[in-house]
């Protein structure tokens, strides 16, 4: 009988903890990019400085201490240890065995390189292998192509069209939720 | 000017009495089918203390994304159910609604499609926002058929996102546009928003 041993590195990233120190600065940087911002939130984008990113962790580390409902991620490439990212599963209702997933991959040379699809992989095996949940949900506003066409190939289905929901520059758009069962998965993870 | 946002046919939106709510979320907490339809976390019982306490820590915290209220009777001051907008994004205007009648006795009575309707004037009317969400389980078929008539159109199926009772359940997303709602009533209810005729608050 063997268990995986791995769970938190691919070949090309790693999840890793929060670096108090450092990725305050990185993460402040991202947040002058508003078309991150704009595919990442609904929340109104603004610029953040270190010092609110800062705050930010320690909000999240106190969540994921306090609710049990939080899973947060830093995304660092390998074997650089460069930070490009974070993920999170969030919204876990343990009765259920339901959560969301979130994927945020900061500065554009970082994407389409892969980073994304390894980064789901790895909380996607997270989630059904040892949180041992049932369906996961990924909320995407139609606009955000790239991140649709990841969360499809890592085998999310559409399965709610909230139409119009988003307003971009004057424009509607609709806001797509994917979902992932645990079967879809493990049959696609042998 | 409408005469009364809160006033509908048979119901009237309220703030209720903390003391009053939390005797009554206590009566209904009792009836597992009440809670089994109405929310996702598992069911559990509550002292009055508790809800009160709940209660009047919403009331503190005063959340400018939320707006809830208490659905009575026209003919009666005591509350029978909750209605609510919340996770309101004023910069996409996007609201999700919540609702919910107690006793099983005032189910059924069309309490819950005018509280509804209620609402949705209020959410397009008085907040101007364009759209409403709501979130309903698969096997509440009573809500669907209420939510349908007060506007609603189904978009989509959260798959098996529930499990009760061993068995994994379907939550249906509906949602209602501004410009749906106001052609909707303008077709087949012509002047009524102004059918809170019965009021005073003379404008």
């Amino acid at each position: 009988m063997m268990i995986e041993v791995q769970l938190f590195e691919s070949e090309k990233i790693r999840l890793a903890p929060i670096d108090h120190e450092k990725d305050a600065e990185v993460e402040s940087i991202w947040t002058f990019d508003a078309e991150y911002l704009r595919l990442l939130s609904l929340e109104p984008a603004r610029a953040l400085c270190p010092a609110q990113i800062k705050k930010k962790y320690e909000k999240i580390e106190k969540e994921a201490e306090e609710s049990k409902s939080l899973f947060y991620f830093t995304i660092r490439t390998r074997p650089e240890d460069r930070l490009i990212g974070f993920a999170r599963l969030y919204g876990v209702e343990w009765a259920n065995g339901v959560a969301s997933i979130q994927l945020g991959i900061g500065d554009h040379q970082d994407h389409r390189r892969g980073y994304g699809l390894d980064v789901l992989r790895l909380l996607l095996r997270y989630a059904f292998a040892e949180l041992n949940l049932y369906r996961l949900a990924a909320i995407i506003p139609a606009y955000n192509q790239p991140a649709l066409g990841l969360f499809e190939k890592a085998g999310f289905v559409e399965e709610v069209r909230r139409r119009q929901a988003v307003n971009r520059d004057g424009q509607r758009w609709d806001l797509i939720h994917l979902g992932i069962l645990r079967p879809e998965w493990a049959e696609r993870n042998g | 000017m409408k005469k009364n946002l809160f006033r509908g046919r048979l119901v009237r939106l309220i703030a209720g009495d903390p003391g009053i709510l939390a005797e009554n979320y206590v009566r209904w907490g009792r009836n597992t089918e009440f809670t089994r339809h109405l929310f996702r976390e598992p069911a559990v019982l509550w002292s009055a203390k508790k809800y009160k306490d709940w209660i009047e820590q919403d009331i503190e915290k005063d959340n400018p994304d939320e707006f809830f209220f208490d659905i009575c009777t026209l003919d009666n001051e005591r509350p029978i159910g909750f209605i609510g907008l919340f996770n309101l994004l004023w910069n996409h205007g996007d609201a999700m609604v919540s609702i919910g009648i107690g006793d099983p006795e005032n189910w059924g009575r069309g309490y819950g499609t005018d509280a509804m309707l209620l609402i949705l004037r209020y959410a397009f009317q008085e907040l101007n926002i364009q759209r409403v969400t709501l979130g309903v389980f698969d096997y509440n078929k009573r809500a669907i058929r209420s939510y349908e008539k007060a506007g609603f159109k189904l978009e989509g199926r959260v798959r098996q996102a529930i499990q009760r009772d061993g068995a994994r359940e379907d939550v249906l997303y509906m949602g209602v546009l501004r410009e749906e709602w106001e052609a909707e009533n303008e077709l087949h209810n012509p002047g009524s928003l102004e059918y809170a005729t019965e009021e005073s608050g003379k404008g």
